[in-house]
């Protein structure tokens, strides 16, 4: 039995415009000390899904309206509210994306760091303040015993990204989410910070789920990637494999897009062109089909399922008409995405309708 | 547990920033502030007056027993209406250096004592003021629902009054009921201004409340299981602390002023319990003949008030650097 199993999540948003459907049918597991990364774009429903993971949705406007979160064998969403406090920071932890804003300004280092351990390990004054002092030299926090009773504002970013790392560590958790923890850093503190983190989760034997939108920072952190589009799982496969054999248009267009130092200097990037689906009303079809160059007739009209692929991995998974070997579709299987970027015409279109929706909502405003 | 420091080039590092710690000085928040406090003199002059008068008013009966000032109610009919020392054309020292009112009572020990009735008026309501808004602003705001409902009604109800209106309504109301008797009204009144005060404490704190348990910090909390009062408790009251003491001291000064109206108009204080607003309410009477027993009280109000803004204003110019006022 693997230490976490998402079953057909379902988190939704009632809101005056219409009920945002922000995760729709995820269906994941993390094994113990396995590292997952979920990597997508803005706004498709991977911090929520965290987020739905330890049951902090706002309630209202949120609510987790199906599915089961089963950690170590226990249904999360049956829990009452005790018990899921029980296991927030103790067997599931989290670090935030903002380190800047995640520490209370008026408390002490050592104070918001204690925490944790006086509410779960039930250790007193003294005992929680040895402890936080060898967290803070875990995450290498220079002269941590005198850095103690510092507020937040006199350490720098990475530092209290650092803190914030320290905090999830303090109990011992056997899970850590962490929300794009490297995106509020500069660069050379992002690197410092996830050498942190996997050598961490390496020593701990902790699982972790990475969620980040950068494809090059999960690349070397996690044994497997899931990718989210709108609300949905479209790709599984291992970190390895995702990288040298990807199977979905939306994973091949992240790829795209990312610069890399060995390609010539005449090498365009390629964006994804059009923004993604409204979540209140997706497409009826493929939820990607309305930016995907490659796409056919079958692709509006049903929604592929996500499924084993062929010419792949065996645990390799994709939703995608065009990569699965079904009547109608399978029209990718062979296809090799370095080199065909679809029909340009279809680009064309696309183009043109990102260009008339920004201008129409230009003019809504 | 294992541990991965001292890589080796963490050393160097470490002892150069070991250094730099050992220079700065460590500074938290409140000390900042208590630093830009001590700066602003006007802040530093009020607090000097208001610890002046705390200490008068816990000193005046010590004062009255050994017999420094003479007793505020003895009355000497032969000698009443004396000027005070400062207006006779040749120094003599009088047995009553501010003078004595109209039934021959010292002025200068009425009003030592008025200080004590001032300073309990100013801090004991603004206690309860501070421990119900708290509360039920941090409820209201963190829950919301229903208990903010009824928060917000009461609110309205008791704003559609002037304060001094509702003042005067409790106290006229309540006055001759025996509650309004204990400790010569002074409980009556410490009621009548918690009642009219909390609710302004208790929206303060709500709308605090209501735009900090949207920051990070707070979900950060709740992600490591910290129960909700906790959570109220630890992480939200000292970041709403700083306006709420600006508010305290502010507070004060405005129930001292509603006791002086109070019994200035005959409601508040029972005579013959001395008070400034019961001294000028008895002044008024021989205001023809001499001044003095109005003025003092009036000038002793004055001074209090100023004190007390001076004070507040400088807390809410340490407290927060970027709140404008």
């Amino acid at each position: 039995m693997a230490l976490l199993e998402v079953n057909g999540l379902r988190t939704q948003f009632f809101t005056r415009d219409g009920v945002v459907r922000a995760v729709d049918g995820v269906t994941f597991e993390v094994g113990a000390g396995e590292t997952l990364g979920i990597v997508g774009e803005s706004g498709c429903g991977k911090s929520v899904t965290a987020l739905s993971l330890m049951r902090l949705i706002p309630q209202p406007p949120g609510k987790i309206v199906e599915g089961t979160i089963l950690f170590d064998g226990q249904d999360i969403l049956k829990m009452d509210d005790d018990d899921v406090r029980a296991i927030r920071g103790h067997s599931i932890a989290m670090i935030f994306q903002d380190p800047m804003t995640s520490l209370n300004p008026v408390l002490t280092i050592s104070r918001q760091i204690s925490e944790a351990l006086e509410l779960h390990m039930k250790m007193d004054k003294s005992e929680a303040r040895k402890r936080t002092i060898e967290l803070l030299e875990l995450v290498q926090i220079p002269s941590a015993k005198k850095r103690l009773d510092d507020y937040p504002h006199q350490f720098s970013g990475g530092m209290r990204q650092r803190v914030m790392i320290a905090m999830a560590l303090s109990c011992n958790p056997k899970l850590i989410l962490a929300d794009e923890p490297t995106t509020a850093l500069d660069v050379t503190i992002q690197a410092q910070i996830l050498d942190l983190l996997k050598n961490l989760a390496r020593e701990f034997r902790t699982a972790f789920i990475l969620i980040t939108h950068d494809l090059g920072v999960v690349a070397g952190m996690t044994q497997r990637i899931h990718v989210m589009y709108a609300g949905q799982i479209v790709e599984k496969a291992d970190t390895g494999e995702l990288f040298a054999n990807p199977k979905m248009p939306y994973t091949w267009g992240l790829l795209r897009s990312i610069p890399r130092l060995d390609e010539s200097r005449r090498a365009k990037l390629v964006p994804i062109e059009g923004l993604p689906p409204d979540l209140i009303a997706p497409p009826p079809g493929c939820r990607f089909e309305p930016r995907c160059q490659y796409r056919r007739e079958i692709c509006k009209e049903k929604q592929p399922e996500l499924t084993v692929v062929p010419n792949a991995k065996a645990d390799h998974e994709s939703r995608c008409w065009g990569t699965q070997d079904v009547p109608g579709g399978g029209w990718l299987i062979q296809t090799d995405w370095r080199k065909e970027i679809g029909d340009t015409h279809v680009l064309e279109e696309i183009k043109q309708e990102a260009a008339s929706e920004t201008a129409t909502e230009g003019l809504g405003e | 547990m294992a541990t991965i420091t001292t890589t080796p080039r963490g050393t160097a590092a470490e002892r150069a920033s070991e250094l730099n710690v050992l220079v700065r000085k460590q500074r938290s928040l409140w000390q900042d502030a208590w630093w830009r406090l001590r700066r602003n003199r006007a802040a530093v002059l009020g607090m000097i007056i208001v610890i002046l008068f705390m200490v008068v008013a816990a000193t005046v009966p010590l004062m009255t027993q050994l017999g420094w000032i003479k007793d505020p109610l003895k009355q000497d009919t032969p000698n009443s209406l004396m000027e005070p020392i400062w207006t006779q054309s040749k120094f003599t020292l009088s047995t009553y250096p501010f003078g004595s009112d109209q039934l021959g009572r010292d002025i200068l020990s009425r009003l030592l004592w008025s200080t004590q009735i001032s300073m309990l008026v100013g801090f004991v309501p603004i206690s309860i003021v501070f421990l119900l808004g708290v509360s039920i602003g941090l409820a209201a705001g963190y829950y919301g629902g229903w208990i903010d409902q009824i928060l917000m009604r009461i609110t309205d109800v008791i704003y559609a009054f002037p304060d001094l209106l509702f003042l005067f309504i409790i106290m006229a109301t309540l006055r001759n009921s025996p509650f309004g008797d204990i400790q010569g009204g002074l409980m009556l009144i410490f009621v009548a201004i918690a009642i009219v005060g909390w609710v302004g404490m208790a929206r303060l704190v709500r709308g605090q409340v209501l735009s900090l348990k949207e920051r990070e910090f707070v979900e950060a909390a709740r992600a490591i299981g910290a129960p909700a009062r906790r959570i109220m408790v630890r992480h939200l009251f000292p970041n709403l602390l700083a306006p709420v003491i600006v508010s305290v001291a502010f507070g004060i000064p405005s129930a001292m002023l509603a006791e002086a109206t109070l019994s200035f108009f005959g409601i508040g204080i029972r005579p013959p319990t001395p008070s400034w607003g019961v001294m000028i309410n008895e002044g008024f009477v021989v205001f023809s003949t001499t001044a003095w027993p109005v003025l003092l009280p009036a000038l002793c109000i004055s001074v209090v008030m100023l004190a007390f803004t001076f004070l507040g204003d400088g807390l809410r110019d340490a407290l927060d650097p970027r709140m404008k006022l």
